[in-house]
């Protein structure tokens, strides 16, 4: 079996596209370099990421897709927790080189229809983010947020985020990943945190760090949180469906 | 902001949570000039009370008096309960602050009618004014327009809200009367039609100076109060099929009835509040409003209200077995629509795959149609299942109703002892 071992990144993904032609074969498996490789792998090349051969795969592909399929296939190279990402990417991206007509629509073929719905399961976690993140104001005004999300979805929703606080500085920190962003007033970079306090962990700023009015507003959320609530018509499995547990150890009001 | 804003929040809260509507889409608006905010068109809800409803924005009062004694309201003027009215600059900065802390998307304003309704309509103004110009604020927000306001109030109050709202709450004038005596649908109507004028005027002027400001972006939505009077499904959908026909009536919304007061003779006594039928009464409006049904299909004379054990789509289809089934490699996208079990995203898909090859069971299924409702109503290219036509709709019914008897166990079946 022949492999092909990249770097885990989309522009090595279009890398592998590349070697595949220049080298003329075609492997089994596309494979992240942290992962095992499997007893049975006799080929192994490993694709080492080059600019000019990415953005040579990528111009292609604009051509051969509309620019929201070419931005679907971005966005579905962040899901991080789907096993076999390389090769399925890989594959459709072979797929549209490879056939006349675009196959972006066709969803009979089951390596479209898996990218799209891994592509609605991204996006569908960067839009939990932009809801549920919750920031805590600190002593020197900056906004922090921790997150947690499946998929690597924080560079997916920077961009909304500097867009809406222009006005306040913020931190939103990916806490599976230890790395975030922080958004100066002017612009966003990222960041990496080099020792997390250890208090840190479960989300929560220390006391001493924390605005003198942050606890009244948190004190307040959770108020107007609760008394929300219509008594009679409590449903916790509709409250579960649409906020996950796994969110609620960052929400303010589920503390 | 303290003690006394933590328990004005509290019961201003109580007052407001019986408004449903909570959306936050249809309008988008980027930052402007590093200022704070944004709106985004497809809306943003941030969190989910324990009933399952969205928080999306901040619904608040800005007081809980109220000159009106209507039967339903948790607010009317007999009730005895704790009162609370919201300075102008605690609700700014209320919002203000957890619009930082990205709690919420915005503010939904709503209040008691005190003195009269422009007045009322004023004090909300002073609001929503200040925080769109003083703090120069970005997010969505959402007004009441309280039943009675005048024209220029209306106007002004859209200038600056993305979406207005006038609540109908009662579906018939006669019974609105008899419930909530001060109210007629003239002062509801009104409000409604200054909302659409507006709407229809600023359109045009947009189109000759192309940075005219906005009128209520969002449009008007309304709600009416489900089971606490006795008007059958279809007078209700009926009158929702009137309102949506004013292009700027964007959602209405179904409350069912939560005995709030207890004993008002008027009002009849539930145990629980009517949610099924809440349900079946969104689902139809769904159905009218992507699923190009007309009002007259879902109910009609014969089946004034909604079959409440089976979704009206499918109730639809059971009465009229002659439409189908349908051949989803040939038949338009309106008649794919009408199958059950296929919704708009799957009937989008079919169609768009169907131009590769032709669509079976396998395929339809990996593309999400539901095959449990959907098998008795199409024909694939594959061998024709048991459809509706050979099956008879009073068996499909029973196969797609009894859900609850196949895990039960039948009583009287004899149990033979394995274990040892």
């Amino acid at each position: 079996m022949t492999f092909f071992v990249y770097d885990g990144t989309f522009e090595g993904l279009l890398c592998a596209v590349f070697e595949s032609y220049s080298r003329k074969i075609v492997p089994d498996y596309v494979i992240f370099e942290k992962e095992q490789l499997s007893l049975f792998s006799d080929d192994v090349v490993s694709i080492v990421s080059n600019a000019e051969q990415a953005t040579r795969v990528w111009k292609g592909l604009q051509k051969k897709l509309s620019a929201s399929a070419c931005s679907m296939l971005a966005v579905t190279s962040m899901a991080s927790d789907y096993p076999d990402l390389g090769s399925l990417l890989f594959r459709y991206v072979r797929k549209t080189f490879d056939t006349q007509k675009s196959i972006e629509t066709n969803f009979g073929d089951s390596d479209v229809l898996v990218v799209s719905k891994l592509y609605k399961k991204v996006s569908r976690e960067s839009n939990r983010v932009i809801q549920f993140v919750r920031f805590q104001k600190t002593v020197d005004n900056i906004f922090f947020a921790p997150i947690d999300p499946i998929h690597n979805v924080l560079p997916l929703v920077v961009k909304h985020f500097t867009n809406r606080f222009a006005d306040q500085k913020w931190v939103i920190y990916d806490m599976r990943r230890h790395y975030g962003y922080y958004f100066d007033l002017k612009t966003t970079q990222e960041i990496i945190f080099e020792n997390l306090q250890a208090d840190l962990e479960s989300g929560k700023l220390s006391e001493n760090v924390l605005a003198h009015d942050e606890k009244l507003f948190q004190q307040l959320w959770k108020t107007y949180f609760k008394s929300m609530t219509i008594k009679e018509r409590i449903n916790p499995k509709l409250h579960r469906q649409n906020l996950p547990k796994r969110f609620w150890k960052y929400l303010t009001e589920k503390q | 902001m303290n003690e006394s804003a933590l328990k004005k929040l509290k019961t201003l809260a109580e007052s407001a949570k019986y408004d449903v509507s909570c959306a936050s889409s249809g309008t988008t608006r980027n930052n402007k000039n590093k200022t704070l905010g944004s709106a985004a068109g497809w809306g943003i809800c941030h969190s989910f009370t324990e009933d399952g409803r969205c928080v999306s924005l901040f619904k608040i009062m800005l007081t809980n008096n109220c000159m009106y004694d209507c039967a339903y309201c948790v607010n009317r003027r007999s009730n005895d309960i704790p009162r609370a009215t919201f300075e102008a600059e605690e609700l700014v900065s209320l919002t203000i602050e957890f619009y930082r802390r990205n709690y919420i998307e915005g503010l939904f304003l709503s209040s008691g009618v005190i003195k009269n309704p422009d007045y009322t309509m004023e004090r909300m103004l002073a609001v929503v004014k200040s925080l769109r110009t003083e703090h120069r604020f970005n997010g969505y927000i959402h007004m009441k327009s309280i039943p009675g306001a005048s024209r220029e109030l209306v106007r002004q109050a859209g200038l600056y809200a993305d979406r207005l709202s006038v609540n109908i709450e009662i579906p018939s004038e006669q019974n609105l009367k008899l419930i909530a005596p001060e109210k007629d649908y003239q002062s509801v109507y009104k409000p409604m039609s200054y909302i659409h004028q507006g709407l229809l005027e600023n359109q045009e002027e947009r189109q000759k100076f192309r940075h005219a400001p906005r009128f209520v972006p969002a449009g008007q939505s309304t709600q009416m109060i489900i089971g606490a009077t006795p008007e059958t499904d279809r007078q209700i959908l009926g009158l929702s099929s009137l309102l949506y026909r004013q292009p700027s009536m964007k959602r209405v919304y179904y409350s069912g009835y939560v005995p709030v007061n207890k004993s008002d003779s008027r009002l009849p006594i539930l145990e629980i509040p009517p949610l099924v039928r809440e349900n079946r009464l969104y689902q139809a409006d769904w159905l009218m409003r992507f699923y190009h049904f007309k009002a007259n299909e879902i109910t009609d004379e014969k089946f004034p209200n909604l079959d409440l054990s089976v979704d009206p789509k499918l109730g639809w289809a059971l009465r009229h077995p002659e439409y189908f089934p349908v051949d989803i490699n040939k038949a338009d996208y309106e008649m794919i629509l009408r199958v059950p079990g296929i919704g708009v995203k799957s009937a989008q898909m079919i169609i768009a795959s169907r131009r590769y090859s032709k669509l079976g069971h396998w395929e339809l299924k990996k593309i999400g149609v539901v095959m449990k409702r959907a098998q008795y109503f199409i024909t694939c290219n594959e061998l024709t299942h048991y459809t509706i036509q050979e099956a008879r709709p009073e068996y499909v019914r029973k196969m797609l109703t009894d859900k609850s008897k196949k895990n039960q166990k039948d009583p009287n079946q004899l149990l033979l002892n394995f274990s040892e």
